[in-house]
């Protein structure tokens, strides 16, 4: 039987961009920069799901399965050296089983401060099609699969290849995750409305993710970086209004690549030094956000 | 529907991979590396010499590239051909001005259509690698092993049969392979094969082939063709990718830029020239150790024993 299907998802208030309530982030600074490495794991032979095609080609998909191992063999590594030199935390979108298969990808990650989020258990295991059961133990898998790898308790959802079902936000919710990065349509962190607890959510970006800029705008190297700068720029100057949040949503395979690293490591710079950023982690930016929020105040 | 209960198993949720083809390791844990006369970056040309039937074949899949057009597609047959024709030596020009040996991965099917090309192409010192038997040739699973195991021998062949020497290397069309595809490349005598892009320096699989990474993202297919940016552009690239290698490599480590080139892409009169700066520059750096796909695998293997 077909699910029922909604024309509205229902999901938060329309709220125009103008006469917002004043958001100031810590220090005073007007955007908050968070910085998102998906670190995955996609497998080389998963089941298929009977709404969406894992790999274009017969498995192995050789070049897809292999670009994404690039990232734990090496472009992590650079890539996560490169934001520890500007002081870039990252808040982390975690294929959980990663945690199995490459440890010390994720140990690195934990050791560098990083925060994690779920991102499902596999890259190539999607929710189209799952019932609550099923949707309940990957959340319950990434709860615990992270609290035993690195002590954390997750607090925010990056649906696993971007699948959802109308049911995810109203369980992640329910098992106190409180952000999800699921929603594009603000620069601001808002209330999204669940069913039980609460929610928010927070600017992950998919126009100026790395995947987009390179694989959907064909942007050279250089013009990324151009792109991540504007962006800044923009969000930084309306941030004085009310605070912003930017987030630069990564892929080591995609910017972690020799070509690419170099150019990026000037946008970081360029941030680092601007001096009106608050460069933090997803958690933080919440908790900023929820303390400024009326009736949540000390 | 619900989705059967085996979509949420993990059979293969383990430490390491989940095959056994090759192992995991990182490459911040490798043994330090040196590359001859004491370089930090080996630069590998690997340049794709390739023949389009007019008739493409759609088993396992249709080749990049490939005809587009119902029959007869003059427009792409044509249009490859003056890679191979013209822009080839625009490509062999340009390496002899800069005094560099390439690979040069081709189908066997050149070798029987061309053999003068294979005679330049030895004569100037550079390496062949075995690229399938001609476009037609891809491979993916679905094809029987039996068909995969042939096409390989055929490609083989016919490229030692013409040039006198048996390939050391294999390049796959599209880099694509069947889960049999590294046990038969090993099996047929070869020592590295350069499909898997998830590296930057050589490693080896389970069954002893060598792996020689051919960075899919650094080919002018990849940056001119597909992404649609200029000549200048991917040199400029290829030139940002060598500092940061060089950097990372330093006075006591060693890296790899692998430069993979296209002579109907890279050929053309108004790219020529980018392309042809770009190699002398690389050349010309001081860190840089230009050498072909076996010569970089011969001195990886050397210092195997490091490990």
């Amino acid at each position: 039987m077909a699910e029922a299907q909604s024309a509205d998802p229902g999901l938060y208030a329309f709220q125009p961009y103008r006469n917002r309530p004043r958001i100031v982030w810590p220090g005073g600074k007007t955007v908050a920069v968070w910085v998102a490495p998906n670190l995955e794991y996609y497998e080389i032979d998963p089941p298929a799901n009977p709404h969406r095609k894992s790999w274009a080609k017969p498995h192995p998909d050789v070049v897809g399965y292999a670009h994404r191992d690039h990232s734990n063999r090496v472009s992590h590594w650079r890539m996560a050296e490169v934001m520890s030199r500007h002081g870039f935390p990252g808040s982390v979108s975690l294929s959980v089983a990663l945690c199995q298969h490459h440890p010390e990808v994720v140990e690195d990650g934990a050791r560098r401060g990083w925060e994690f989020f779920s991102h499902g258990i596999y890259n190539t295991r999607y929710a189209y099609g799952m019932d609550e059961a099923q949707e309940r133990a990957i959340i319950e898998d990434s709860i615990e699969t992270v609290q035993a790898a690195t002590g954390q308790r997750i607090r925010g959802w990056l649906a696993p290849a971007l699948t959802h079902t109308p049911r995810t936000l109203d369980l992640i919710a329910e098992y106190g995750l409180d952000y999800t990065c699921d929603l594009y349509h603000d620069d601001q962190v808002g209330d999204v409305k669940v069913t039980r607890g609460r929610l928010a959510s927070i600017p992950y970006s998919l126009e100026v993710n790395d995947h987009y800029g390179f694989f959907v705008y064909n942007m050279s190297p250089r013009d990324y970086a151009d792109t991540l700068i504007r962006q800044y720029e923009r969000l930084a100057s309306e941030g004085a209004a009310s605070g912003t949040v930017m987030c630069i949503p990564l892929h080591a395979y995609l910017i972690g690549q020799p070509h690419r690293i170099a150019a990026f490591e000037r946008v970081l710079e360029h941030i680092a030094g601007d001096g009106r950023a608050w460069i933090a982690r997803a958690g933080e930016i919440i908790d900023a956000w929820r303390g400024q929020q009326a009736g949540d105040g000390a | 529907m619900t989705l059967d209960p085996s979509y949420l198993t993990y059979p293969k949720r383990q430490l390491g991979y989940d095959h056994d083809l090759y192992s995991w390791s990182a490459i911040k844990d490798r043994p330090k590396l040196r590359w001859p006369g004491d370089k930090g970056v080996a630069v590998w040309f690997c340049v794709s010499l390739e023949w389009f039937p007019l008739t493409p074949s759609d088993t396992p899949f249709r080749a990049p590239g490939h005809m587009v057009t119902p029959y007869p597609d003059y427009r792409h047959y044509t249009a490859r051909e003056y890679g191979t024709r013209v822009g080839f030596y625009r490509l062999l020009d340009a390496f002899a001005k800069a005094g560099v040996t390439a690979s040069i991965a081709i189908n066997s099917t050149i070798a029987e259509r061309y053999p003068e090309l294979i005679v330049e192409i030895v004569g100037a010192g550079h390496e062949i690698i075995a690229h399938s038997t001609d476009m037609n040739g891809t491979i993916a699973s679905g094809l029987p092993i039996e068909q995969e195991r042939a096409l390989i021998a055929r490609s083989l062949d016919t490229i030692e049969r013409v040039a006198g020497t048996r390939p050391r290397g294999w390049l796959s069309i599209a880099r694509s392979q069947s889960f049999n595809t590294l046990d038969l490349l090993h099996a047929a005598g070869l020592v590295y094969g350069c499909d898997w892009v998830n590296d930057e320096l050589p490693y080896r699989f389970s069954n002893g082939l060598l792996n020689l990474p051919l960075n899919h993202e650094l080919s002018d297919r990849q940056v001119i063709a597909v992404q649609q940016q200029s000549a200048d552009s991917y040199a400029e690239q290829l030139g940002d990718a060598f500092d940061w290698l060089a950097r990372e490599a330093g006075q006591t480590d060693a890296r790899l830029l692998p430069v993979h080139l296209t002579p109907y892409i890279s050929g053309l009169p108004y790219r020529i020239d980018a392309i042809e700066t770009m190699i002398a520059d690389l050349a010309g750096r001081a860190e840089a150790w230009v050498a072909p796909g076996g010569a970089i695998v011969d001195a990886w293997a050397a210092q195997e024993a490091n490990a």
